[in-house]
C-alpha cells in the first residue's frame, strides 16, 4: 500500500462529496423511492396487513431501510463509470497518487451519502409514527448492521461501474437488489408464502437483516438473527471485494 | 539514471495484442530530452496504446519501454512522477471549477500550497476570470488549456498528449500549439500524437509515422521530405486558405 493511501483517499472524498453537495437531487432520488414506498405500505396496505406487531410502521421500516441502501448504491456505479467515461480516472491512475484511493473514495462516499439518505427516511418514519425506545447499545447494533451492509452492497456497485459500457447497464443491476427485500420479512411475515418462495425468503440475507433490526427496535432479543445478518453482511463484503478488485486489475494491465 | 545522457523515451520491441487484434508488433523510438515528438497515423493505428503503455495504463505483450529511465512495467511508480498524462479527451471534472480541478490534482501530487499554483497555473493559461466557475460551463478551448494546465502540476520532465487538438476549433488549437511550444521551451519532453498532418509539421522536431503496428518512418521534417523526390519549383498564385481567411474575421492575435 503506498504511503499516500490515507492522504490521496481523502482529498478524493473530498471531491465526491462536492459533487453530492452541489448536486444534491441524487439524495433526494435515493430517499423519494423508499419514502413513497413507506407511504403507500403504511397508508394502503398496511391496514389489510396482519403482522402480529401493533405498528406497521415499526413492522416495515427495516426493509424501507435496506431498499433506501440499495437505491443509493446505484451513485456509485454512475459516478465511477462517468470518471472512467470521462477519462478523470486515466489522469488519476497515470499520477502519482496512490491506486486504490480513487476506488476506496467511491465507497467511501457512498457510505457518507447512504446515511444522509438513511438519516432522512428515519425522520419521515418519525413523522408517520414509527416509535422505538431502543437503547444507546441497539442503535449503535442497528446503524453497525446498516454500514456493513452499505459497504457490501457499495462493493457490487463498484464492478459494474468498472466494466459497463453504458450508463444503463452500470446502473440496471441494483433493481434486483432493490426487489429483493420483496421476496423476504420485510413487508409480510414469510409464513403464508407457498413452499419453495418460503423457503428462499426464510434464508435469504435479507430477511435475517431485517428481523435483527426489527428486534434491535423492538427491545426484542435478536437470537441468532443478528449473526446470520452480520454473517451475510461480511460474506457479501469480502465476495464483492474480491470481484471488485479482480476487475480493477484487470482494467488498469 | 536519470542524467541528461539517458533519453526521455526509450521503446524497443513493444508488442500489444487485444485479443486477436495485434496492435502494435514491434514498435521502437527514442525521444530526447526536451524535444517535441510527435508519433503520426491514422485512427486505429496504435498511438492511443502507445501512450497507455507509456503512462502505465496497460501493459505491452512483449518489449520494453523506458521513461525517464525508468522501465514502465516494474518501475511504474517512478514513471508516474516523472509524467503526466493528457488523454485524448479532456480529463477535467466538470461538476468542480477550473481552480478546484487545479488544486485537485496539486493535492493528489502532495505539492505544498496548492492554491498558489492554481492561481499561477489559471494566470498562464488566461483562465483568471473563468477560474471560480463550473467546468461544464467551459468552451471546448477552455476546457482543453485547463486539462493541459492539470498536466503541468508538478512540472514532470515528461509530458503525453493524445491527440490534443481533436475536436478544437482552429482558434482553440492555435491556443494549444503556443502552450505546446512554450513547454518545450522550458525544456519539457513532449510525446504527442496526433493525425493531423500540419500539427505534427507545425510542432514537431521528430515525426514518426506508426501504420500497422509499426513506426515505417522516423525523422525530422526535412529528413522525411528528403524520402520524396525533390521539389520541383513552379509558379502558383497563393491564396489565403479558409482558415486565414476565418481567423483574420473573428480577429485573433495569435
Amino acid at each position: 500500500m503506498s504511503k499516500h493511501f490515507f492522504g490521496d483517499t481523502a482529498v478524493l472524498l473530498g471531491r465526491s462529496l462536492r459533487h453530492i453537495t452541489r448536486s444534491p437531487d441524487t439524495i433526494v432520488t435515493t430517499v423519494i423511492m423508499p419514502i413513497a414506498m413507506l407511504l403507500l405500505f403504511v397508508y394502503v396496505f398496511g391496514g389489510a396487513i396482519r403482522t402480529g406487531s401493533d405498528s406497521y410502521v415499526n413492522y416495515m421500516l427495516p426493509g424501507i431501510l435496506l431498499i433506501t441502501v440499495a437505491s443509493g448504491i446505484a451513485y456509485t456505479a454512475y459516478r465511477l463509470f462517468m470518471d472512467i467515461k470521462g477519462g478523470i480516472f486515466e489522469r488519476f491512475q497515470s499520477m502519482p497518487t496512490a491506486r486504490s484511493s480513487v476506488l476506496w473514495a467511491h465507497v467511501l462516499t457512498s457510505l457518507v451519502a447512504n446515511l444522509v439518505s438513511l438519516v432522512v427516511v428515519m425522520l419521515v418514519a418519525l413523522l408517520m409514527g414509527f416509535r422505538s425506545g431502543a437503547g444507546v447499545l441497539a442503535w449503535l447494533s442497528v446503524a453497525g448492521i446498516l454500514i456493513l451492509f452499505t459497504l457490501a452492497l457499495t462493493w457490487i456497485a463498484v464492478i459494474p461501474g468498472l466494466s459497463a459500457t453504458t450508463l444503463e447497464g452500470a446502473s440496471a443491476f441494483s433493481y434486483p437488489l432493490i426487489f429483493l427485500p420483496f421476496l423476504s420479512s420485510a413487508f409480510v411475515p414469510t409464513d403464508t408464502m407457498p413452499g419453495p418462495l418460503r423457503v428462499f425468503a426464510e434464508n435469504q440475507p435479507v430477511t435475517s437483516i431485517v428481523n435483527a433490526i426489527r428486534d434491535l427496535f423492538a427491545q426484542q432479543p435478536v437470537g441468532n438473527d443478528i449473526w446470520i445478518a452480520l454473517a451475510w453482511c461480511a460474506g457479501i463484503l469480502i465476495v464483492a471485494y474480491g470481484f471488485a478488485m479482480n476487475t480493477y486489475r484487470r482494467k488498469i494491465s | 539514471m536519470t542524467t541528461q545522457q539517458t533519453p526521455a523515451i526509450h521503446v524497443h520491441g513493444l508488442e500489444k495484442s487485444y485479443k486477436e487484434l495485434r496492435v502494435l508488433r514491434g514498435v521502437d523510438f527514442t525521444v530526447a530530452r526536451g524535444s517535441i515528438f510527435a508519433l503520426l497515423g491514422t485512427n486505429g493505428a496504435g498511438k492511443t496504446t502507445v501512450v497507455k503503455i507509456l503512462s502505465t495504463l496497460l501493459k505491452a505483450n512483449a518489449g520494453t519501454a523506458r521513461v525517464n529511465g525508468f522501465d514502465v512495467a516494474t518501475q511504474a511508480a517512478d514513471v508516474r512522477e516523472s509524467i503526466s498524462l493528457t488523454g485524448q479527451f479532456a480529463a477535467v471534472d466538470e461538476i468542480l471549477s477550473g481552480r478546484e480541478n487545479l488544486v485537485l490534482v496539486a493535492r493528489l501530487r502532495h505539492l505544498k500550497d496548492p492554491g498558489a499554483i492554481a492561481d499561477e497555473l489559471l494566470a498562464r493559461f488566461s483562465l483568471t476570470d473563468a477560474g471560480g466557475r463550473k467546468v461544464a460551463t467551459y468552451s471546448g478551448g477552455m476546457r482543453r488549456r485547463l486539462d493541459i494546465a492539470m498536466s503541468l502540476i508538478g512540472n514532470p520532465p515528461i509530458i503525453f498528449l493524445d491527440e490534443p487538438t481533436t475536436g478544437l476549433d482552429p482558434q482553440a488549437r492555435i491556443e494549444v500549439w503556443q502552450a505546446v511550444k512554450e513547454l518545450a521551451a522550458q525544456g519539457t519532453t513532449v510525446l504527442l500524437t496526433t493525425q493531423y498532418l500540419d500539427e505534427a509539421e507545425q510542432l514537431a522536431d521528430r515525426i514518426a509515422i506508426l501504420h500497422e503496428g509499426r513506426i515505417i518512418v522516423n525523422g525530422t521534417l526535412a529528413e522525411l521530405k528528403q524520402l520524396l523526390p525533390p521539389a520541383k519549383v513552379e509558379y502558383v498564385e497563393k491564396q489565403p486558405t479558409l482558415e486565414d481567411v476565418f481567423l483574420t474575421l473573428v480577429g485573433t492575435k495569435a
